[in-house]
């Protein structure tokens, strides 16, 4: 009984790890190309606007960046929320993974935000409605990284981290949805980062190239982080079980 | 390998088991602390689970009481209608600014365990806490709130399983022997006990259970 | 069920009623904390009518959080959290109970004083009626959802050792829409405009939360003492 038990756990992140070192160097790869395409095609191919001249430019990171901070926001609550339903420790692996590279998006979106601001408002910061829900979102992973890392126990951790994500995801909605209300109905203009400008064919290809490369780069990144959480965690049930194994021989 | 020695049963103390432990397996933080543990209990056994420290007699008892779940295994009681448990950690699950009276009270009420002013009246007062009944629980000795601890066994559900986590503790010479008396009582009326200690309790017909969990591991 | 959180619930406020100066710290806190601001900022009239419902409102959350990190604590330790979740017919059940009552505590011993005081400090500010009738309904409805959202962070910080400083960094990012919108309201009826919208809102995040949140503090409470 013991033994199966054993295997069963350590099969999973096993063959886990053994993927993801086969599909490492071309996740990287395939980054590196599409994010070189989507920035000479931002860069250089994508024309000037007419308002924001090639300050705009920007938004080839900026807006995927955003995109990604929330997809893994929901990516990592999701994982985590089947790792405490379903027991499953590969998933609670994954969810704590991917946090760190979700936060480093929020991040950057904030980060580049305030790039693309200084030009058109002159400050560097703008309490945009999208911008401060970055912020916020910022704040959630932060929380969720300092939840996890707070608690010693690590299956503790990682249920109390998937609590944490799931009650954070429902709260993204309303958080979003009050900062723009915020963001309206108080007295003076509406404040807005610059809209996007109407899209040119090459602006939309530019910033469809930099999420998919952004994405491949989530991958190689989480699935390395996932390899060296799994080598943590894995290293003591195999000693043990050898252990085990020794003393009833 | 956690080994337990359980007694010989009869045919027929079998068939009306209290408890049925199968293959449990308990875990605390990391550790597997034990596993492979099976036990059973007849009505009106007292079973002293005995082990050094470390080795999960709490986390046992705990997970018995349903506050933790095991790593693996099986818990059947018997009747099949659910556990009637009194759980009584180490700790004394007592408030500092409550009066002894109203904790008991309190303890009565949470477990709806009903019982009338007169019941605790002599709860208290068999536990020799009839002088400080409105004392309040910072006032006490260690060994005083121990007993107020006790004073729920009194209360209890006379055919309820009763898993008392270090009971002696702290207790004097009366207090032992009181102690030790109300187990006797429980069982002559077919009422369970499961219990650590680290003193040999002075009891008649006590079953022994050696917790020989896995060496701890370095 | 209403046993436990009867049983909980009663006890929890008599431990209060004993600590009285501690359980009224936070309300000294709140006093304190609002009064900073003029001397911060400066005595302008103009300026401080203008700040006062932002000041006030994020003063009570903050006031509020202070007594989050010994809703669950001192149970832990004293083992009295663990017999309350013996309480009911299984952990779940009882937590559920055990959850709402101490938010319920929480929220009479420290978000209702909060409340009260708060019409006061409005005076302080020089608002004007309107605007403190709105404030001080707005913390009524705000406050619960407080007491609510704080439950559930001292439930997963439980036993942490970090947990106080930590607690407030998890709980106030979820407390924005409620800050938003009872700030909101009392500078809406300050310029004169309708808040309905924002009491709406903020009533239906109250029925949310209430809904919603026991819940998660009951799993989050079984998650720390399993």
């Amino acid at each position: 009984m013991p033994s199966s038990i054993r295997f069963f756990h350590f099969a999973s992140p096993a063959r886990f790890y053994a993927l993801a070192t086969r599909w490492s160097p071309a996740l990287w790869v395939l980054a590196a190309v599409l994010a070189a395409a989507a920035l000479y095609i931002g860069f250089f191919v994508a024309p000037t606007d007419a308002t924001q001249g090639d300050a705009y430019r920007i938004i080839f990171i900026h807006v995927p960046a955003a995109w990604m901070s929330m997809v893994l926001y929901l990516a990592m609550a999701l994982w985590a929320a089947i790792g405490w339903a379903l027991n499953a420790r590969l998933a609670s692996m994954f969810a704590r993974a991917i946090a760190p590279t979700g936060a480093m998006f929020t991040f950057l979106a904030l980060w580049t935000g305030a790039l693309w601001g200084r030009p058109t408002w002159g400050t560097w910061w703008v309490w945009d409605a999208r911008l401060t829900s970055e912020l916020i979102l910022l704040f959630l992973y932060l929380g969720y990284l300092a939840l996890v890392d707070a608690i010693d126990d690590t299956r503790r951790a990682d249920r109390a981290g998937a609590l944490l994500a799931v009650v954070g995801s429902v709260n993204v909605p309303i958080i979003y949805f009050s900062v723009k209300w915020w963001n309206t109905l108080h007295q003076g203009a509406s404040i807005t980062l610059s809209s996007a400008p109407t899209m040119a064919q090459s602006m939309l290809i530019a910033m469809l190239l930099m999420t998919l490369a952004f994405w491949a780069y989530a991958f190689a990144v989480v699935f390395k982080r996932t390899q060296a959480i799994v080598a943590e965690r894995e290293r003591h049930a195999q000693w043990l079980t050898t252990t085990r194994k020794l003393e009833t021989a | 390998m956690a080994t337990t020695s359980h007694g010989d049963l009869d045919a027929g103390a079998r068939a009306s088991r209290t408890l049925t432990v199968d293959g449990l397996a308990g875990r605390r933080g990391e550790r597997i602390l034990f596993h492979d543990f099976d036990l059973f209990v007849a009505p009106g056994e007292l079973v002293w689970l005995r082990a050094a420290n470390g080795y999960g007699k709490t986390t046992l008892l705990r997970i018995l009481a349903g506050l933790a779940l095991p790593e693996a295994g099986t818990i059947r009681w018997s009747p099949a209608s659910g556990p009637a448990t009194v759980y009584l950690a180490h700790a004394n699950a007592l408030k500092d600014d409550l009066t002894v009276l109203e904790s008991v009270r309190y303890q009565s009420t949470l477990h709806g365990l009903e019982a009338s002013e007169a019941a605790i009246a002599d709860a208290i007062r068999r536990f020799g806490l009839q002088s400080r009944r409105h004392a309040p629980i910072r006032t006490l000795s260690q060994g005083q709130r121990r007993r107020v601890a006790l004073t729920r066994l009194c209360l209890s559900d006379p055919q309820s399983t009763w898993l008392l986590d270090e009971p002696w503790d702290a207790l004097d010479a009366e207090g032992v022997a009181l102690v030790s008396t109300l187990l006797d009582e429980h069982a002559a009326r077919r009422g369970n006990a499961l219990f650590t200690s680290h003193v040999p309790p002075a009891i008649e017909g006590l079953r022994t259970v050696q917790f020989d969990a896995l060496p701890a591991p370095a | 069920m209403t046993r436990v959180f009867a049983t909980v619930l009663r006890r929890d406020l008599r431990l209060a009623a004993r600590r009285r100066s501690d359980a009224l710290l936070p309300v000294a806190f709140f006093v304190v904390a609002v009064s900073l601001f003029p001397l911060g900022i400066g005595p302008e009239p103009q300026t401080l009518r203008q700040i006062a419902p932002g000041i006030v409102w994020v003063c009570a959350l903050l006031a509020a959080m202070l007594s989050l990190g010994a809703m669950y604590s001192g149970d832990l330790v004293d083992g009295s959290l663990d017999q309350m979740l013996l309480s009911g017919p299984t952990p779940g059940q009882a937590s559920l109970a055990v959850a709402a009552a101490k938010s319920l505590a929480h929220w009479l011993v420290t978000g209702l004083p909060l409340t009260i005081l708060a019409p006061l400090l409005g005076v302080l500010f020089g608002v004007a009626p309107a605007p403190i009738v709105a404030l001080t309904a707005s913390l009524l409805l705000g406050t619960p959802i407080l007491s609510l959202l704080g439950g559930l962070g001292a439930a997963l910080t439980l036993g942490v050792r970090s947990g106080g400083v930590l607690l407030l960094l998890l709980v106030l990012p979820l407390c924005i829409p409620t800050l938003i919108f009872g700030a909101g309201a009392v500078v809406a009826i300050d310029s004169g405009l309708s808040a309905r919208g924002h009491f709406s809102l903020l009533g239906a995040l109250l029925i949310l939360t209430m809904l919603l949140a026991p819940l998660a503090t009951a799993a989050a409470l079984r998650i720390a003492t399993e």
